[in-house]
């Protein structure tokens, strides 16, 4: 079974790229057929009580360190392979369309399923090595898909920089896979779980070190989630397709981060120091991304950093687990927000897709208004979305979640508890601001005068993302995930705070900018959060020019001191140096070439005869 | 069987004097590595790798130097220089397939011959070199490869051909005699009664003393011909201004030899040398990563930047040596592969750019990918390989080594070490975004595709070895499975 739905999305990847690239619809068909398949099998998996998976082979195996592909059937990864293949089947359909007139569908279509293949090899992973080659993988096509339209010079460096800022998570995680092996003897979960439990490593660690492992497997995270300080490659990612921006950047990859988390919470849990920066960062990323939020004129901009926000939020949740009383109510919240945010993020960026597509490809806000007429099935499934991402009390999925972690920061801290508010009434208000902007008001240019809905192709999956974004929070996904052990207590401190900060930043977003035609808000500290706090500018200032100094300074070093000074410099080497040139200068190169090795043959004679 | 790997040995030379005596000099390079290459995997496919010892062992009577140095012409094969020995007849097919247009002109038809039994010499001295079981023949044999490496530089390299020629050579030279003092003082060294050429019969006998004074000669010796800092200026320039066949020959193959004598003498005859020198040249692999790696991020066109990402991925193999765990060392075996094969890959594309578009200057490049998509596709593959992307056979290698290095205690310098990844990353992506993403430039306009089949084989043949040692690295491992006493 699992190899049912591990490996249709490779197998048509390499189709595609062999053989149907000529023929686009095909092509496009593969994909989405092997997309079925995948989603299908887990649809099967999830239902069924198949303790653990079947799959099982040994890709290494040296003394000490055995590397299997192998695959995990608990309800965690069961839970995450559904949200995976569904929303990934749905966003494949919505491409349809959307790609439809692209020259490079085929290539499209290949990477998407290169993606689902790696996505699928992240969730099934049953071991830290295995979650390390296909995370590196969904860097690989994520990084494709950004730079999907290469010829730009702004996807090209976007996709550029998404790499790179992965890779230097990846580095602290590859260390801290490094340091649990090296500290449990394994890099099997289940044998970990195993070693952890039983409290005995192979190898004495300090607290210290325990800490240093824990972060480094944070790193990851960061990279994958951006998370801050690594958060800057997420909103330029969005130079890639939109489906790509819903897949990739909004539901699945980036959620990556969390669910390694949760899948390798046991040992976190060793270090509560380390669960308190994980905390930290996560709620300190969620409040500065709603924040900028607020500022971003770009409709996938504004999207990509509630994106940041609510990443921040799950990794809280995990960060918080370590601080209250059951911890799995922890890892629990941060599932159930991933996936609810799954299905109402890609319903975001699809409806967003769906307006770009059907102007031209214009993202600013201001240049919208009013499409909520013209395209109603988009404008009311948006307003669902967004809704549910407000966490529109009871009626939305996005509100139990969100109660969950809120819940969880309650109990744990309530100074997060209070940021975590403060966070909520923010996304209100952004998310009030970018949909009364955006499809409602006048029309505001041509392009929107001549806006029409999007195809049925586009717009069913609009719809059938809607529904999960209404209804998850009845769907006891969190019992799921939990084994059927969360308590609902219902705190009145909890749901009035949530009533109110959902209804204050919806009304205060009403107030300012209903019927407005450009930006009402003008006042210094937003100039700030407009230029993104300019991480950006600091980044290239000091990381990047300051790599680029040093390569430059070794570079100079390189040539002028090792390569001649020292080399060139050595009187031996100077004298036969000049001999060499000498020789060169009668153009013999050939006569050098035969006396170096006579000379050589001869010295072996010497030292024989001399013996 | 075991004539075969004499045949796989003498096939290139027979075609050379095939070539000598006027028959057509493509068609007899080709047809002998293809033997070569047919041979080799019928060795791989035959070979026992549950059995103790070399197989395929042929030797002759010893030399009349039998009094003082017993030198006995000896091959055979090992779970060791299988690997290398396959890797030399892959890449050695695929150097002599990847023709330069300027040797395939027609006014170079004159010059076809010369450059071919060149080119046939490497791959003779290299496959020797891996093959010989006797310390005299395994240097001699890389001599043998050396020369013809400095004489097709020198005639139809690029650029400052003669400077580089005459650079690599110096260096090579010097490099080659401190080895020579190196192995010298590895025979002497060993308890008398005990001395021999003959890896066979060595035994790890030497005394911790001796054994710290022969292996920096024997490091720094092989050191040089791998460009070990701080002897590694050679190297880019050598790669850079040489033709496209012979970087992928040399930095690919014949470069891998000063590893692979290190993990045949160093490795399991001087451990205690290794270890009291473990620090100094831990310092130096570092160096190798972290420094040239920052070097490689300043270099602005795609040749010198390949040659010094190559002089950076010998850190890597250092580190595995130094680790002296069969985690590491079974790393080293499959990194050396997977980064020949993907050197010579990168190696190879650049010169087909090189050719058509006539600069490899990152200024002048830029939407390769637009012109050519196979080509590009193809780059991007050996980019990804070479900055140890899992699924392709590099990945293996040095994930391997890092966890070697971790176990060997090696916590500081592996963690740097770790450090490369991000370090390559930033060089083969800029590279990847200058050349073949953004606007076409005029000169990349003038890049045709690889459209013959002729011209994509070569490729492909390395595209293929990477992806299977990638995504199944036991092939190789489970030769060296019984080694490094496991």
């Amino acid at each position: 079974m699992n190899w049912l739905i591990l490996l249709p999305p490779l197998l048509a990847a390499i189709v595609i790229t062999l053989f149907t690239r000529p023929f686009p619809k095909l092509s496009s068909y593969i994909s989405i057929a092997a997309c079925l398949v995948s989603a299908v099998g887990s649809g099967i998996l999830l239902f069924s009580d198949q303790a653990s998976g079947m799959l099982d082979w040994e890709w290494m195996n040296l003394p000490g360190l055995r590397i299997t592909i192998g695959a995990m059937g608990d309800p965690l990864a069961r839970m995450m392979l559904v949200v995976v293949t569904w929303v990934g089947l749905l966003i494949h359909f919505f491409s349809l369309g959307y790609m439809a007139k692209d020259p490079g569908k085929a290539r499209f279509f290949a990477q998407l399923s290169l993606f689902m293949f790696s996505m699928i090899g992240i969730v099934l992973a049953n071991n830290l090595v295995m979650m390390f080659i296909f995370w590196e993988l969904v860097g690989l096509s994520s990084y494709l898909l950004i730079g999907f339209w290469f010829q730009r010079p702004a996807a090209a460096e976007a996709s550029k920089k998404a790499f790179i800022v992965n890779r230097v998570g990846d580095f602290g995680f590859l260390l801290g896979i490094l340091g649990v092996w090296a500290t449990f003897g394994t890099v099997d979960f289940a044998e970990l779980e195993k070693v952890i439990s039983n409290g005995v490593g192979a190898n004495p660690i300090t607290q210290g070190g325990l800490m240093l492992m824990a972060l480094g497997l944070f790193m990851g995270c960061m990279g994958k989630s951006a998370q801050f300080p690594l958060h800057v490659w997420l909103p330029d990612a969005m130079e890639g397709p939109t489906p790509v921006s819903a897949l990739i950047h909004a539901a699945t990859m980036v959620a990556a981060g969390v669910y390694m988390l949760c899948r390798v919470f046991f040992i976190l849990d060793l270090s509560p120091a380390a669960l308190q920066v994980i905390a930290w960062i996560g709620m300190g990323t969620a409040l500065f991304a709603a924040v900028i939020a607020t500022r971003q004129n770009d409709i996938k901009r504004i999207l990509a950093y509630s994106t940041l926000s609510q990443l921040g939020y799950m990794v809280s949740a995990v960060g918080m687990a370590g601080a209250i009383e059951h911890p799995e109510y922890g890892t629990t919240a941060a599932m159930y927000h991933l996936t609810t945010h799954a299905f109402f993020k890609a319903l975001l960026f699809l409806g967003a897709g769906s307006v770009i597509h059907s102007l031209h490809h214009e993202q600013n806000i201001w240049k919208m208004g009013g499409l909520i007429k013209k395209m109603p099935v988009t404008g009311w499934t948006f307003v669902i979305g967004t809704l549910a991402l407000m966490g529109c009390p009871y009626i939305t999925a996005g509100f139990w979640s969100k109660e969950a972690i809120l819940a969880v920061a309650l109990e744990a801290n309530p100074v997060l508890c209070i940021l975590g508010f403060v966070t909520a009434l923010l996304t209100s208000f952004y998310m009030t601001r970018l949909v009364i902007v955006a499809f409602f008001g006048q029309p505001r240019g041509d392009e929107v005068e001549h806006a029409h809905e999007s195809p049925l192709v586009m717009t069913v999956p609009l719809v059938l993302l809607a529904i999960p974004s209404l209804i998850a929070g009845y769907l006891h996904i969190d019992q799921f995930i939990a084994g059927g052990k969360v308590e609902h207590h219902v705190d009145f401190l909890l749901l009035g705070g949530s009533f109110v900060v959902f209804a204050g930043g919806l009304a205060a977003g009403w107030y300012v900018y209903w019927q407005k035609n450009e930006e009402p808000l003008t006042f210094g500290f937003l100039k700030l959060a407009e230029n993104k706090f300019y991480f950006d500018e600091l980044y290239a200032a000091t990381i990047v020019r300051g790599q680029d100094l040093l390569a430059q300074a070794m570079a100079w070093f390189d040539q002028w001191i090792i390569g001649a000074v020292l080399v060139r410099g050595v009187g031996a080497t100077a004298g036969l140096l000049g001999q060499c040139f000498r020789l060169f200068q009668n153009g013999m190169i050939q006569t050098y070439a035969w006396i170096f090795l006579l000379g050589v043959l001869l010295l072996c004679l010497v030292m024989g005869v001399l013996s | 069987m075991s004539e075969l790997l004499l045949i796989c040995l003498a096939s290139p030379l027979a075609a050379v004097t095939a070539i000598a005596f006027g028959a057509p000099a493509r068609k007899s390079a080709l047809i002998a590595a293809l033997v070569s290459l047919i041979g080799t995997l019928v060795l791989a496919i035959n070979f026992d790798p549950t059995a103790s010892g070399y197989q395929f062992v042929t030797e002759t009577e010893p030399l009349a130097l039998d009094s003082f140095f017993n030198i006995q012409f000896a091959v055979g094969l090992d779970g060791i220089n299988l690997p290398l020995v396959l890797l030399t007849s892959v890449v050695g097919l695929a150097a002599i397939l990847a023709v330069p247009s300027r040797i395939s002109s027609e006014e170079n038809q004159a010059g076809e011959g010369g450059y071919f039994i060149n080119l046939l010499l490497i791959l003779f001295g290299a496959m020797g070199a891996f093959a010989s079981l006797d310390l005299f023949y395994l240097y001699i044999f890389h001599e043998v490869a050396l020369i013809p490496t400095f004489l097709l530089m020198g005639y139809w390299g690029n650029g400052d051909k003669r400077f580089s020629a005459t650079q690599l050579a110096l260096y090579l030279m010097t490099g080659s005699l401190i080895l020579l003092g190196g192995i010298f003082a590895f025979y002497f060294s060993m308890p008398e009664g005990m001395q021999t050429m003959d890896l066979r019969e060595m035994e790890a006998v030497m005394d911790g003393k001796a054994q710290s004074a022969v292996l920096p000669l024997l490091v720094v010796g092989f050191g040089i011909l791998v460009s070990l800092f701080p002897f590694h200026s050679w190297a880019p320039s050598a790669y850079a201004n040489s033709p496209a066949p012979v970087a992928m020959l040399h930095a690919g193959v014949l470069k891998k030899f000063g590893i692979y004598g290190l993990l045949r003498l160093a490795v399991p005859f001087l451990p205690e040398g290794m270890e009291s020198w473990t620090n100094v040249f831990c310092v130096l692999l570092l160096m190798n990563v972290l420094y040239v790696g920052l070097v490689t991020i300043h270099q602005k066109k795609l040749d010198f930047l390949l040659g010094y990402s190559s002089v950076m991925h010998m850190g890597y193999l250092f580190l595995g040596l130094f680790s002296m765990k069969a985690i590491g060392l079974s790393g080293v075996i499959l990194l050396m592969v997977g980064h020949g094969l993907s050197t010579a890959l990168l190696f190879g594309l650049a010169g087909e750019i090189r050719d058509r578009a006539g600069t490899l200057e990152f200024s002048k490049l830029g939407g390769l990918a637009t012109k050519a998509p196979l080509l590009s596709f193809l780059f991007i593959i050996g980019a990804m390989a070479s900055i140890g992307l899992p699924g392709l056979a590099n990945f293996s290698g040095e994930i391997l080594i890092y966890f070697g290095a971790w176990e060997a205690g090696l916590y500081w310098v592996t963690a740097m070490s770790v450090l490369g990844i991000v370090i390559s990353a930033v060089y083969m992506l800029r590279a990847v975004r200058s050349v073949f993403y953004g606007e076409l430039s005029p000169e990349s306009g003038r890049v045709n595709d690889l459209v013959q089949w002729k011209e994509r084989i070569p490729y492909l043949i390395l595209v293929v070895g990477l992806i299977l040692v990638g995504i199944y690295p036991k092939l190789i491992l489970k030769w060296s499975e019984t080694l490094f006493g496991a």
